[in-house]
C-alpha cells in the first residue's frame, strides 16, 4: 500500500465525516422543535378548558379562572397595531421600490434593517417615554404604537420587495396611458404586488402578536377586563410571563395553556398566509 | 403629463436604468415633475418613508434624554462599577453589560458551528424531500415567542441542564476548572447562553443558507473536477468564498442575542453580580430593564436604566450596523441590484 493510496483513503474518511457532522448539525436543531413543540402539546392542550377561554384570572394564589381578557386584549392591541403600522409601512415600502437610485432612499432602506434589530425592550422605553409618560398612564394605545414600532420596519422591506418584483412594464403601460402615477401604482402595481404583501403583512403581525417585552412599560397588563385603548390592559404574553415566574402549580399550568393558544395564534397567522398567499421571498 | 414634466428643468436622480431612454420619456417617468396630484403622492410617500429614520432617531434622542442625568452623575464609572443598589442610589452596570456579553458569546460558541452546519447541510448535501421539512422546521422555531422559549426554559431546559450537564461537570472538574466551579443551581450563565443559542440558530442559519447558495456554481465544480471531494470543496472553496456573508450572518446573531429580553429574562437568575463560574446566576442589561423599569424607585434609578438602556441600543445598532453592511456587500448592494 502506497502513501498515495493512504492519503486517498484518509481525505475520503474526513469527507464521510464531515459530512454526517453537518447532518448531526440539522438533527441537533431539529430536537428543540420536537422537544418544544411535544412540551407545549402535553402540557398545554390538557389545560386549555372552557374557563381558561372565558374567564378572567382568579386573585393571587387562587386556582381557577383563565385568560379571557388577555386574549381579547392580544387581539386588540395587535388590530391596533396594524391599523397604525401597515399604511406607513406600505407607504414607505413603495417609496423605497420607487426610489432605486437615490441616496435618502438607501439611507431609509439601511435604517429599516437596522431599527429591526433594536431590541423590543428599548422599544418599549421609547414609547414609555414618548406617550406614556405624556399621556400619564399605561395604556393598551401605547402598547399599540410600541408593536407598530417593530412592525414598520419589517414589512416595508417585504413590501419594498413585492412591489419591485412587479415588471416595470405595468407601471409604464400606466403611464402610458395616461393615468397619473399615483393612480398607476394604486390601480395596477399595488393589486399586482398584493399577495406578497400581504403575506409580509400577516408574517410581521405573527411575529409583534408573540411580542411580550415592548408590552412591559406600555400596555402592563390588567387582572380585570379592559376594552377601552386609554387604560392599562392585559395581554396574552404578558400573562404567560408572569404565570410563568409565579409560584403557583395553577399558574404554571395556564402558562402552558396560554403558551399554547399564543403559537397557534401566531403560526395559523404566519403559515396561513404563506399557504393563502404565496410566501414573501426571504431576506435577512 | 410630458408638457408638464417638460417644464420643469430641475434634473433628478432616476433609476440608473433609464439613463438610455429618450430625454422625453425620461421627464415624463419622473415623479416629481408631473401633475400635482402626483407630486402631492410622491411627498406622502417621502413622509412615509422619512418615518423610519425619524423613528430610529427619536428612539436615540429620548432615551439619551433620559439618560442624561444618571451619565452626568455617574459618567464612565457606569460602566466598570459593579455595584447595583437602588436603595443607596449606588448603580454600575458593568455585572448586565458582562451578563449580556457572556450569555450572547455562549450563544454564539454553541449556535455557530451548528448554523453553519445546518446550512450546509441544507444546501450541499440534503435532497430536496430532506431539506424542505428541515427547512419548515428551522422557520417554525424561528416563530416561536421568546416567552414561550422562556417557559420551556424554566420547566424543562434548565432541570435538564442542571441535573444532567451542571452537576456532573461540577462534580467532574469543578476542582480543577474554576469556569465549572461551585453549585449548579440551574438558572445562571449557562442556562440563559442555551435558550438563546437555541434561538438564534434558525437566524443565522437561514442567513448563512443564503450566503453560501450565492457561491457560484462554478466554483464548486472546479473543485470537485480538480478532484477535490464534496468536504473539501467545502471547507475550501465555499466557506472562505461566503465568508464575509458568513461574519455578517454570526453578527446578526449576536446582535439578536444581545437584544433578547423575555427568555434570558426567565432562566439566567436575574442577580446582579459577576458570576464566578459558568453555572452561576447572572443578569443581562435586557433583563434588568425588564424586570425594574416598570417600578423603578427613583428618578436616578429611572435614569441608571434608562443609560443601561442607551448601551444596549448603542452595542446593538454598531452590531447591526457592521453586519448589515456586510450582508449587502455580500448581496450585491441592497437589494435593488440583485
Amino acid at each position: 500500500m502506497t502513501a498515495h493510496t493512504f492519503r486517498d483513503r484518509r481525505r475520503r474518511a474526513v469527507n464521510r465525516l464531515m459530512l454526517a457532522l453537518t447532518g448531526v448539525c440539522a438533527v441537533l436543531t431539529v430536537v428543540p422543535l420536537v422537544l418544544i413543540f411535544g412540551y407545549l402539546l402535553r402540557e398545554g392542550a390538557s389545560s386549555i378548558d372552557l374557563a381558561f377561554l372565558t374567564h378572567t384570572p382568579k386573585p393571587t394564589g387562587e386556582t381557577g379562572g383563565g385568560m379571557a381578557n388577555g386574549i381579547v386584549g392580544t387581539l386588540e392591541m395587535v388590530g391596533l397595531a396594524a391599523l397604525i403600522g401597515l399604511p406607513v409601512a406600505i407607504g414607505a415600502g413603495m417609496y423605497l421600490a420607487e426610489s432605486t437610485g437615490s441616496r435618502f432612499a438607501t439611507a431609509v432602506r439601511f435604517t429599516a434593517d437596522v431599527l429591526n434589530g433594536v431590541p423590543s425592550i428599548v422599544t418599549g422605553i421609547f414609547v414609555y417615554l414618548l406617550v406614556v409618560v405624556p399621556t400619564g398612564g399605561f395604556s393598551a394605545l401605547a402598547g399599540s404604537i410600541a408593536l407598530a414600532t417593530m412592525l414598520v420596519p419589517m414589512v416595508t422591506r417585504t413590501t419594498e420587495e413585492m412591489v419591485r418584483l412587479v415588471p416595470r412594464e405595468m407601471l409604464e403601460g400606466g403611464l402610458a396611458l395616461g393615468l397619473p402615477r399615483w393612480r398607476t401604482m394604486l390601480g395596477i402595481v399595488l393589486p399586482a404586488a398584493r399577495g406578497g404583501i400581504i403575506t409580509g403583512a400577516l408574517v410581521g403581525i405573527a411575529r409583534i402578536a408573540g411580542e411580550t417585552a415592548p408590552l412591559l412599560f406600555t400596555a402592563l397588563g390588567n387582572q380585570f377586563w379592559q376594552l377601552d385603548p386609554r387604560h392599562p390592559t392585559a395581554a396574552l404574553p404578558l400573562q404567560i410571563f408572569s404565570y410563568a415566574i409565579s409560584p403557583y402549580d395553577d399558574w404554571h399550568r395556564q402558562a402552558w395553556a396560554g403558551a399554547l393558544l399564543l403559537i397557534l395564534l401566531v403560526l395559523t397567522l404566519s403559515l396561513g398566509a404563506r399557504l393563502v398567499f404565496g410566501r414573501p421571498e426571504r431576506r435577512a | 403629463m410630458t408638457a408638464v414634466g417638460e417644464r420643469d428643468a430641475a434634473p433628478a436622480a432616476g433609476p440608473p436604468g433609464e439613463e438610455a431612454k429618450p430625454a422625453a420619456v425620461r421627464a415624463a417617468m419622473r415623479w416629481h415633475q408631473s401633475s400635482r396630484s402626483d407630486r402631492a403622492w410622491r411627498r406622502l410617500l417621502v413622509g412615509f418613508g422619512l418615518t423610519i429614520p425619524v423613528l430610529l432617531v427619536g428612539i436615540a434622542a429620548l432615551l439619551a434624554h433620559g439618560a442624561w442625568p444618571a451619565l452626568k452623575k455617574f459618567g464612565g464609572g457606569f460602566l466598570t462599577g459593579s455595584q447595583w443598589d437602588p436603595v443607596s442610589d449606588a448603580f454600575g452596570g458593568w455585572p448586565f453589560v458582562f451578563g449580556t456579553l457572556a450569555s450572547s458569546l455562549i450563544a454564539v460558541l454553541i449556535a455557530v458551528p451548528l448554523s453553519i452546519g445546518l446550512a450546509l447541510f441544507l444546501t450541499e448535501l440534503a435532497p430536496r424531500w430532506l431539506a424542505a421539512p428541515i427547512g419548515f422546521a428551522t422557520e417554525l422555531l424561528a416563530a416561536i415567542p421568546s416567552v414561550v422559549y422562556g417557559l420551556w426554559g424554566i420547566f424543562v431546559l434548565v432541570p435538564f441542564l442542571r441535573d444532567w450537564v451542571e452537576t456532573p461537570l461540577s462534580d467532574r472538574l469543578g476542582g480543577h476548572l474554576g469556569i465549572f466551579e461551585g453549585p449548579a443551581y440551574g438558572p445562571g450563565l449557562l442556562s440563559g447562553g442555551v435558550i438563546l443559542a437555541i434561538m438564534i440558530v434558525p437566524f443565522v442559519s437561514a442567513v448563512s443558507r443564503e450566503v453560501i447558495s450565492a457561491v457560484p456554481r462554478a466554483q464548486r465544480e472546479a473543485a470537485l473536477a480538480l478532484g477535490a471531494t464534496r468536504w473539501e470543496t467545502t471547507w475550501q472553496i465555499v466557506l472562505p468564498f461566503a465568508r464575509a456573508g458568513l461574519i455578517g450572518a454570526v453578527m446578526l446573531g449576536l446582535g439578536r442575542a444581545i437584544g433578547e429580553t423575555m427568555a434570558v429574562t426567565m432562566v439566567i437568575g436575574n442577580t446582579p453580580q459577576v458570576p464566578h463560574s459558568l453555572f452561576g446566576p447572572a443578569y443581562t442589561m435586557a433583563s434588568v430593564l425588564a424586570n425594574e423599569f416598570a417600578e423603578a424607585s427613583g428618578d436616578v434609578h429611572r435614569s441608571a436604566l434608562m443609560l443601561v438602556a442607551l448601551l444596549l441600543l448603542g452595542i446593538t445598532l454598531v452590531i447591526n450596523a457592521c453586519a448589515r453592511a456586510l450582508v449587502w456587500h455580500v448581496n450585491r448592494g441592497p437589494g435593488g441590484s440583485r
